[in-house]
C-alpha cells in the first residue's frame, strides 16, 4: 500500500484524498482555517474570501484550492490575519452588527471568526444600509441587517429541503438575500424550523422565534473558547450549544 | 383580459423564436424589453413559464444585468458613455444640457414617461465621442446642436428609424495598419489550408507563431487549443470574446464591423482544430448597432459553403456560429462569467479549475478567445507561424491593435509589432503634451512621463490595447476617481473584497479628491487596494486598486496637493462652508474646492 499524499500546512503534515481541497483536508485533520461561506456539507462558494491561505507563495482560498501534493501551505501568518482582518471589517461595514442588540451574540460564527482573526474595531466607514427585518412567519425571524451573502441558506433551501425559498439578487453592492415569493415574505413559503436552511447562518439573520436568550450571554458557544476549539456552530448538536438537528 | 392574453402570445412568440431554450434567456428578456421598454413583473412570469424555468431564475437575471429595467423607463433611454475619454470631450456639460433642455433630472425618467436619461460605462467610441446609447443603439460625436435636434425627435415621438443616419455613424479611425488589418486575407482561405495540411499541421504553425491571447492576459493560444483538442468529450465549443468592456478599448469592435469574416474565419479554423461544430460570440450589448450585418455577414458564409453543413464541400466538416448579446456587465467578458451568460445566467465568474478547455459552456470543453486572437489565427494559418513570428519581441510575437484616444490629435486604431515604446505611439497619434497614459484600461497601469521609454509587449506592459492618453492640462485624480465609480458600478458582488472594497476606494479616493483627505487616507487606499489584489474572486477586484496604487507611485505629487493642510489645520472649515454652495450650483470640479493652500494665503493676516 502506497501512503496517503499529503501537503504541509504551516508545517504540518496533513493527508488528503483525490478531490478533496485544502479546507476539506484541513478540517479532516482537525486543524481550523477561518471561513464562513464553507461548510462542509455543501460544495464550496468561494464568496466570503475569509479563508485564504498561501499556497506555494500564491494567495488562494483554501475552500476552493484543490489539494496536491507536496504542497507548501501557509495559513496562520500576520500577512494573511491582516487580510483575513480586512475582509471581516468589511462585512461588518457593509452591514448593521449591533452585536450587543443580537439574540446571537455569543454564539455566531460571525463575531466568532472576527475575535480569532484579532478583529477589535470595524475600522472603515459604515454604510449604514436601509434593511428590513421580516417577522412574517411564525417560527423565524429574518433580519436582513445581518446577512453577510453567504448563500448557505439558498444553498441549503435549494439542495436539501428541495424548496428554493431564498435568492441573492441584484449585482454588485446592490446584491442582497431575498424570499422568493412575489411579496418577499417568509411567511408566505413553507419554510420550517426543521429546515436546513434554518441550521446554518453563521450570523444572526436567521433566527428562531421562542427561543430568545435561553442561555445566557457569558455562558454561549464562543464566550468561554475561541472558534478553532469549539467548531463551527451549525456543525455542533443543539446539545452542545449549536444549531444542528440530530 | 384580452391586454394579458396579447402579452402572453408576444412572450410565447420571442420564446419560440428562440427554440424555447432556456440558454437563450438573456436573450429573450432583451427582445421581451424591446416589447415593452422595460420587464414589468408579468413579463418575467410569462418567460418562465414559457420555458418552463422557476419565475426566480428569470428575476436573478433580469436584475444582474444593467441594461435590463425591472422599473419603467422611457420610450427613449438614452445613456451617456461615462467614460473618462468622454468627460474630456465635454460629456458631463453635455448631459446637464440635454436634461435642461429635455426639463428633467439626470437619472430620472421624465413624469410624462416618453424619456430617460442616465449614464453608462465606457460604450467603446472613445475615438469619436462624447458618446451615447439610444435605446440600445451608438450614438457618436455628441455636440449641443446635435442634443438640441434630439430634444426636438424625442419631444416629437420620432422614431428611432427616422432620426437622422449620421448621428449613428461609427466610424473605424484605422490610423496604423500592419500584417493583421493591412494584408489583403481571400475569404476562405485559411478553411482551405485546414483541410489541405490538416489540424495538426495547423497547430504546429500556432505553436511557431508564439501567438498570445490578445484579451490582456496573454495566454499561448496553441496551448489552449492543443488542451481542448485533447479534452475527452465529442460536443466542443468555441467562443468568441467580443465583450471589450475595458474603457478606453475598441479595437474589437472595429474588427468586428470591418473584418468580420477575418474574425468568424478563425472561429472555423478554430472549430475544425479542436473538433467542434458550434460557435458562439459573445457580442456586447453596447455593439448592438453591428448585429444586423454580423448576421447577414453569417448568412453569406453560409450561403458560399464557409459556415453551416459540409463546408468547402467537404462533409466531415460542419460549423456554425451564434451571435449572443450581452446586457450591461463589464465582468462578462470574464471567459467564466461570460460562459455563465451564455448559458443564459448571471454573470458570476465561476471557480477554477476546472478550466473552460476541460469544463466550459454547459460543462463541456470550450476554447474562449479574443476576437483579435481568431483574426490572428486566421492569418497565421494561410501565412504560417514563422511569418506571424518575425514581428515582435522574444515573449510577444506579431501584433497588437492599440485603442488610442483623449489627449491626442489622431485617435483610432493603430497596429503596432510588440515591442513599441509608449514614446513612438505617442509621437504617432499626435499627443505633444502627455502628462500620463492609462495602460490596459483601468484595470491596467498608469504611467508617468518617465515611463514613455517602456515598451508594449508581455515582457513590460502588457495591455489588451486600450491607451488613454492624459496631457499637462488635466488631473489626473479625475481620471482615478472615474475608474473607481466604474468598478463600484461593474462588480458583480459575489465575494466580500470587491462587493465591499470596491466602494470603500471609491469613498476614500473621492474624500481626497475633494480636499477632506489627510495622508492616513492614502496609506488605508494602499493597504486597501493590497488585500484587494489578493484577495478577491477574479481579476475585476483584482485589478480594480490598480489605477490607484499606480498613481500614488507615480503621481504623488497629484495626491499630496489635494491633502488637507498638514501644516495648518483651520479651526474654521472653509470648504465644509462652501458645500451648500457647491449643491446649489451642481459644481463638483476641482476648482469647487479650495486647496490646503489657499487655505493657508486665506488665514494670514
Ligand atoms: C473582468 C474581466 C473582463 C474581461 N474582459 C474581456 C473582454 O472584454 N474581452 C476579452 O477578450 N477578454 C476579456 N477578459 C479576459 C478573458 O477572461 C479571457 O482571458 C480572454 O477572453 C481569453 O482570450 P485570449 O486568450 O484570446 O485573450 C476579461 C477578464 C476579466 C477578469
Ligand atoms: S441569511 Fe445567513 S445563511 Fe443566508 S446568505 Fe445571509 S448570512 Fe448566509
Ligand atoms: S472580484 Fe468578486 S465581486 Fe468582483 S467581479 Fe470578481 S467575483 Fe465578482
Ligand atoms: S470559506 Fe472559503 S471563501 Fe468563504
Amino acid at each position: 500500500m502506497s501512503e496517503q499524499p499529503s501537503f504541509t500546512l504551516d508545517g504540518r503534515r496533513i493527508p488528503f484524498r483525490d478531490g478533496q481541497t485544502v479546507m476539506a483536508a484541513a478540517l479532516a485533520a482537525g486543524v481550523y482555517i477561518p471561513h464562513l461561506c464553507f461548510n462542509p456539507e455543501f460544495a464550496p462558494h468561494g464568496s466570503c474570501r475569509v479563508c485564504l491561505v498561501k499556497v506555494n507563495g500564491r494567495v488562494q482560498a483554501a475552500c476552493t484550492t484543490p489539494a496536491a501534493a507536496g504542497q507548501l501551505v501557509q495559513s496562520e501568518i500576520e500577512e494573511l490575519r491582516e487580510i483575513r482582518r480586512g475582509i471581516l471589517q468589511m462585512l461588518f461595514v457593509e452591514g448593521n452588527h449591533v452585536c450587543p442588540a443580537c439574540e446571537k451574540s455569543g454564539a455566531c460564527q460571525l463575531q466568532a471568526v472576527a475575535y480569532y482573526v484579532g478583529m477589535l474595531a470595524p475600522h472603515y466607514t459604515h454604510f449604514y444600509p436601509r434593511r428590513s427585518v421580516d417577522a412574517s412567519h411564525p417560527e423565524a425571524v429574518i433580519d436582513f441587517n445581518r446577512c453577510i451573502l453567504c448563500e448557505l441558506c439558498v444553498r441549503a433551501s435549494r439542495e436539501v429541503d428541495g424548496k428554493n425559498i431564498f435568492a441573492v439578487r441584484g449585482r454588485g453592492i446592490n446584491a442582497r438575500l431575498v424570499v422568493n415569493t412575489p411579496s418577499g415574505k417568509l411567511g408566505a413559503t413553507d419554510f420550517s424550523v426543521g429546515d436546513k436552511a434554518a441550521q446554518v447562518c453563521p450570523t444572526g439573520a436567521i433566527l428562531l422565534k421562542h427561543h430568545g436568550y435561553e442561555i445566557p450571554i457569558g455562558q454561549r458557544l464562543y464566550d468561554r473558547k475561541p472558534i478553532n476549539v469549539v467548531g463551527d456552530v451549525a456543525q455542533l448538536s443543539e446539545s452542545r450549544g449549536g444549531r444542528r438537528h440530530d | 383580459m384580452a391586454e394579458s392574453s396579447t402579452l402572453a402570445q408576444t412572450i410565447r412568440e420571442i420564446v419560440q423564436r428562440h427554440g424555447g431554450m432556456s440558454t437563450r434567456l438573456l436573450q429573450i428578456l432583451r427582445e421581451v424589453q424591446d416589447h415593452f421598454t422595460w420587464l414589468p413583473p408579468e413579463t418575467l412570469d410569462q418567460v418562465a413559464e414559457a420555458l418552463g424555468v422557476s419565475p426566480d431564475k428569470v428575476r436573478n437575471v433580469a436584475e444582474f444585468y444593467s441594461f435590463l429595467y425591472t422599473e419603467p423607463r422611457g420610450f427613449y433611454d438614452i445613456l451617456f458613455s461615462d467614460n473618462i475619454t468622454d468627460r474630456m470631450l465635454g460629456s458631463r456639460e453635455l448631459l446637464h444640457y440635454l436634461c435642461e433642455r429635455l426639463d428633467m433630472e439626470i437619472n430620472t425618467t421624465r413624469a410624462d414617461g416618453l424619456v430617460s436619461v442616465g449614464t453608462t460605462s465606457c460604450t467603446g467610441m472613445c475615438d469619436q465621442g462624447p458618446a451615447a446609447l439610444v435605446n440600445g443603439y451608438a450614438l457618436t460625436r455628441l455636440d449641443k446642436p446635435r442634443l438640441d435636434r434630439i430634444v426636438d425627435l424625442v419631444n416629437s415621438r420620432t422614431p428611432l428609424t427616422e432620426w437622422p443616419r449620421e448621428f449613428f455613424e461609427v466610424t473605424s479611425n484605422i490610423r496604423r495598419a500592419d500584417i493583421l488589418l493591412g494584408r489583403h486575407f481571400a475569404d476562405g482561405a485559411a478553411l482551405r489550408a485546414v483541410l489541405k495540411r490538416g489540424p495538426e499541421a495547423i497547430l504546429e504553425e500556432m505553436v511557431k507563431s508564439g501567438l498570445r491571447g490578445q484579451g490582456g492576459a496573454g495566454f499561448k493560444s496553441a496551448a489552449k487549443w492543443i488542451s481542448c483538442r485533447g479534452a475527452p468529450g465529442d460536443v466542443k465549443y468555441v467562443v468568441c470574446n467580443a465583450d471589450e468592456g475595458e474603457p478606453g478599448t475598441f479595437k474589437d469592435r472595429v474588427l468586428m464591423q470591418d473584418f468580420a469574416d477575418l474574425v468568424f474565419e478563425g472561429m472555423t479554423l478554430c472549430g475544425r482544430v479542436i473538433g467542434a461544430r458550434q460557435g458562439f460570440v459573445y457580442l456586447r450589448g453596447e455593439y448592438r448597432y453591428l448585429l444586423e450585418a454580423l448576421k447577414a455577414t453569417l448568412l453569406r458564409r453560409r450561403e458560399v459553403g464557409l459556415l453551416g453543413e459540409a463546408i468547402l464541400g467537404d462533409p466531415g466538416f460542419q460549423f456554425d456560429i451564434d451571435i449572443h448579446m450581452g446586457a450591461g456587465a463589464y465582468v462578462c467578458g470574464e471567459e467564466s462569467a461570460l460562459i455563465e451568460s451564455l448559458e443564459g445566467k448571471h454573470g458570476v465568474p465561476r471557480i477554477r479549475p476546472p478550466f473552460p478547455t476541460t469544463h466550459g459552456y454547459l460543462n463541456k470543453p470550450t476554447v474562449v478567445n479574443n476576437v483579435e486572437t481568431f483574426a490572428a489565427a486566421a492569418k497565421i494559418a494561410v501565412e504560417g507561424g514563422a511569418w506571424f513570428a518575425s514581428r515582435g519581441t522574444a515573449e510577444s510575437k506579431g501584433t497588437k491593435l492599440l485603442s488610442l484616444s483623449g489627449d491626442c490629435e489622431r485617435p483610432g486604431i493603430y497596429e503596432y509589432p510588440f515591442g513599441v515604446t509608449v514614446r513612438r505611439v505617442l509621437e504617432d497619434c499626435g499627443a505633444r503634451d502627455a502628462q500620463g497614459i492609462q495602460m490596459a484600461g483601468p484595470a491596467g497601469h498608469m504611467i508617468s512621463a518617465r515611463q514613455f521609454d517602456r515598451r508594449i509587449c508581455f515582457e513590460d506592459l502588457a495591455t489588451g490595447g486600450s491607451f488613454m492618453v492624459f496631457d499637462q492640462s488635466r488631473d489626473i485624480l479625475d481620471g482615478i476617481r472615474n475608474f473607481t465609480h466604474f468598478f463600484v458600478h461593474e462588480s458583480c458582488g459575489f465575494c466580500t473584497p470587491c462587493r465591499v472594497g470596491t466602494s470603500l476606494m471609491r469613498d476614500l479616493v473621492t474624500k481626497v479628491h475633494t480636499g477632506h483627505g489627510t495622508r492616513a487616507d492614502l496609506e488605508e487606499m494602499r493597504k486597501l487596494g493590497r488585500i484587494m489584489q489578493v484577495a478577491c474572486h477574479c481579476g475585476l477586484g483584482q485589478t480594480a486598486p490598480n489605477p490607484v496604487l499606480d498613481s500614488l507611485d507615480q503621481f504623488p505629487e497629484s495626491w499630496e496637493r489635494r491633502l488637507r493642510s498638514t501644516a495648518y489645520e483651520p479651526a474654521f472649515d472653509l470648504n465644509a462652508a462652501l458645500e451648500e454652495a457647491r449643491r446649489l450650483t451642481g459644481r463638483d470640479d476641482p476648482g469647487a474646492y479650495l486647496s490646503g493652500q489657499d487655505l493657508l494665503i486665506g488665514a494670514m493676516p
